[in-house]
């Protein structure tokens, strides 16, 4: 593997003497910090432990559903396990997971700034997360709440007989969070780049999180007002929503899915970005028609604005409106399908090494295909009348959320750990574990569109026996999931400590994060540096060390006209 | 980081800084418009499908008291302005007193909204169970604080929208929903607005703004021109159109 030449070789590595890590001690340096790579680390420690809550009410879902008559959980307690999972896994992991921990990271280093542009901030959005999560989980510990992750109105408002109340208004703060996240990535990136760093030599990872980071100031502020509504309803018996007193439960829908349709936009967005930095690094390439990637980004963030009704095909909306949004659907698959296509052709002619980032890459692109493809049959108005709530759906996000998001967040991970910590991990159990999550993946949601397909409706605590064998498969995929995921946890984990020493720029990759140490000082670059080169450029880059260069493919995108 | 002077240890020049915080102030208030907006769609969606009643509920606002607010707020606007203007020129005590008229003229306003609030807790006009949009109509002696001519508009108003929505009581109060939601929340903004004001307030006081350094009262003015307009726009919503037809 050319990554163990070429750390092998030259003098042994050794991490620097002062850097983010041990610059100062004590509780107080971090929770007081404003250091975004200390910010990312807070952020690191509480999407993963919300990640093993969620996933903990996921094996009771998959547990319970290994029989049809399902001897292990009530009804009521099934309800509210599904809830709990999405609303964990949605707004506690998969939307602060890529920006706020890997975004708040690098974003900063990849720019050459000393800091995101408002530090404060970035460290009050994690308190608002920390404070929202708290409402939320005592929702969970006083019994938890049953309306879905959609607190569909008048159920969470009116008859629920939950906490819905605690766990909305939870979701209602964490929401700003998100909010000053996105606004604080938007002017860094607008105000905060290095001297030479141009909007067209932005690596596609911050491209990627400034798409995001529209979507997020853009979106989520609807989403807070039109929970805060619900929340008044329930509390104060408002009716903006309610039946029973003139309101409208379709507007809630309306709203609800104004957001949390783009929301899908911001978990899968970083995702892509990280994707577009590992391809590259690992291929030895140019990455292939970096502007269209770059647009394509932005394109999404747009279109994902006008496809939500495609959630409410049978809420009885206008056929127009319905076949308008249809249509809508379709285009968002325009920019997805040119990411692919790009990442693909970077890949042509490629010197291509396996390293665990680049398994989690591919894994990406497969899974991330199979969920875009049925996301075209749901779009589709026949098709989704037939299959709407059934497991289709259910294995239709997964592909994208777990299959798409999360590949992407761990392949991200593993990539930038050696930055995070100076340490490698150990490759060939991280390759092994890659393995076993992509088996597990497959055999956990691949049984759930065969499901869906025949007809077994999402959210039933029961089901025919004829449908055992693809739930038993399933359940058995689950666990080897739970394997999957835990597996990282514990060796990266160890390799923070014990690990080889990494060296600044392992891989070798070309962004500016990998011209500093591992870890990065506090102030994250001696000098500001300067930009001189074109992103992704290995044949100019002569620094990399990569002997007898990198390889010519056939398919070189041209150099830019516009620095 | 450190500050060191005016300057935050994350930015090379005072430029940048005053760039990124008047960005980052303008990508705000891109947030608040949609934060209102959700609102504002859910107020015109029932005041198109509940049209009578959303009349009748404009009519038993006081237009007297919407529309001294609405002065004062403008007037705050323009006191800020004058503010910012003086902090630019770097008249350090015309900025002090600029600022004080401002925090002034925005307790006029929030004082003048409590004054209307409590008058709909008094005519029954908060939705839950007491609420009654008759209230005052069958009930005179007790909204005292009405004119006779308030009182005779009321009445006529109201048979036309009860013969219009025999339902009336039941959407009035999504009317009712609405102008609490909507205007607490920009009262809400206010006493924001009012906190960020005495801060500058202080620091003025203690002549930190000069003409080099007076981003913070520039895009404090941002936010606080932000929430007039807001103003601006839930008066004629709530207060203003189709009042009589």
């Amino acid at each position: 593997m050319s990554t163990a030449s070429i750390t092998s070789t030259g003098p042994a590595l050794k991490l620097p003497e002062k850097h983010y890590v041990n610059a100062t001690y004590g509780i107080r340096s971090w929770l007081l910090t404003t250091d975004h790579k200390r910010i990312a680390l807070l952020y690191l420690a509480s999407v993963t432990f919300f990640f093993f809550i969620g996933g903990f009410f996921a094996m009771m879902i998959r547990l319970h559903l290994l029989t049809p008559n399902g001897y292990m959980l009530s009804a009521d307690t099934y309800n509210r396990m599904f809830t709990m999972h999405g609303v964990t896994m949605i707004f506690f992991f998969l939307i602060p997971s890529i920006p706020a921990v890997l975004g708040n990271f690098l974003i900063p280093l990849m720019v050459g700034a000393k800091d995101l542009a408002f530090p404060k901030i970035n460290l009050l959005s994690w308190y608002i997360y920390i404070i929202g999560g708290c409402f939320t989980l005592y929702s969970m510990i006083t019994g938890g709440l049953d309306t879905g992750w959609t607190f569909y109105t008048p159920l969470s408002t009116v008859y629920s007989n939950s906490a819905v109340a605690p766990a909305v208004v939870g979701v209602f703060i964490t929401g700003f969070s998100s909010i000053l996240t996105g606004l604080n990535f938007l002017v860094t990136v607008h105000t905060m780049r290095a001297p030479g760093m141009t909007w067209f030599r932005l690596p596609l990872f911050v491209w990627a999180h400034y798409a995001t980071s529209v979507v997020m100031i853009l979106g989520t502020p609807v989403i807070a007002i039109t929970l805060a509504l619900a929340a008044m309803e329930r509390v104060f018996g408002l009716g903006f929503f309610n039946p029973a007193m003139g309101g409208d439960p379709i507007l809630f829908q309306h709203l609800f899915w104004f957001y949390s349709h783009p929301a899908v936009y911001i978990m899968i967005l970083p995702a892509m970005g990280v994707i577009s930095e590992i391809i590259p690094t690992f291929a030895r390439k140019k990455l292939f028609g970096y502007h269209f990637v770059a647009a394509a980004s932005l394109a999404i963030a747009v279109i994902g604005f006008v496809v939500w009704a495609h959630h409410m095909f049978v809420t009885g909306q206008s056929t127009y409106a319905a076949l308008a949004f249809s249509f809508l659907t379709f285009l968002v698959a325009i920019p997805s399908a040119v990411k692919v296509f790009n990442w693909t052709a970077t890949l042509f002619g490629g010197s291509i090494s396996f390293d665990t980032p680049m398994l989690y890459a591919f894994g990406f692109l497969g899974l991330f295909l199979v969920g875009g493809l049925t996301g075209l049959f749901l779009g589709t108005l026949g098709i989704d009348i037939h299959v709407h709530d059934t497991y289709f759906v259910v294995a239709h996000f997964h592909y994208i959320m777990v299959g798409g998001a999360v590949m992407g967040y761990l392949g991200g991970m593993h990539f930038w750990w050696p930055k995070i910590t100076g340490r490698m991990y150990p490759e060939w159990i991280a390759r092994i574990a890659a393995l076993i999550l992509f088996v597990g993946f497959n055999l956990t949601f691949f049984p759930q569109f065969v499901l869906g397909y025949l007809g077994m409706p999402r959210r039933y605590h029961v089901y025919p026996p004829e449908f055992q064998v693809y739930n038993v498969m399933s359940t058995a995929g689950a666990s080897i999931l739970a394997v999957g995921y835990l597996l990282p946890m514990i060796y990266l984990t160890w390799a923070a400590f014990y690990g080889k020493v990494a060296g600044p720029n392992p891989w070798p990759a070309t962004g500016l994060e990998w011209r500093t140490p591992s870890p990065p000082p506090t102030e994250n670059f001696e000098v500001t540096p300067v930009v001189t080169w074109e992103p992704y450029d290995f044949h100019h880059r002569p620094d990399l060390g990569l002997e007898g260069g990198a390889p010519q493919g056939p398919a070189v995108a041209p150099a830019h006209g516009d620095d | 980081m450190h500050r060191t002077g005016a300057l935050y240890g994350q930015f090379k020049t005072l430029e940048q800084q005053k760039d990124t915080a008047t960005l980052g102030m303008w990508i705000f208030l891109v947030t608040e418009v949609m934060f209102f907006g959700g609102i504002m769609l859910a107020y015109a969606i029932n005041r198109h499908t509940y049209f009578p009643a959303f009349a009748m509920g404009s009519n038993t606002l006081s237009l007297f008291l919407g529309g001294t607010n609405t002065v004062v707020l403008l007037a705050s606007s323009f006191t800020m302005a004058m503010g910012v203007w003086s902090a630019q020129v770097g008249k350090k005590q015309l900025l002090t007193i600029f600022l004080s008229l401002t925090l002034v003229l925005g307790f006029v306003f929030l004082g003048i909204k409590y004054v209307e609030y409590a008058q709909k807790f008094h005519h029954h006009l908060v939705p839950g169970r007491n609420f009654d949009i008759t209230y005052c109509v069958n009930n005179p002696a007790r909204c005292d604080d009405l004119s006779p001519s308030e009182l005779e508009v009321e009445r006529e108003e109201l048979a036309k929208a009860l013969n219009a929505d025999p339902a009336l009581n039941s959407h009035a109060q999504l009317y009712y929903s609405a102008y609490f939601g909507m205007t607490g929340l920009h009262a809400l903004h206010m006493i924001v607005g009012a906190g960020l004001l005495l801060w500058l307030l202080k620091e003025s006081l203690a002549g930190r703004f000069d003409a080099q350094y007076n981003n913070p009262v520039d895009i404090i003015g941002l936010y606080w021109h932000f929430v007039d307009i807001v103003w601006i726009y839930l008066f004629p919503l709530l207060y203003l159109i189709d009042r009589h037809k």
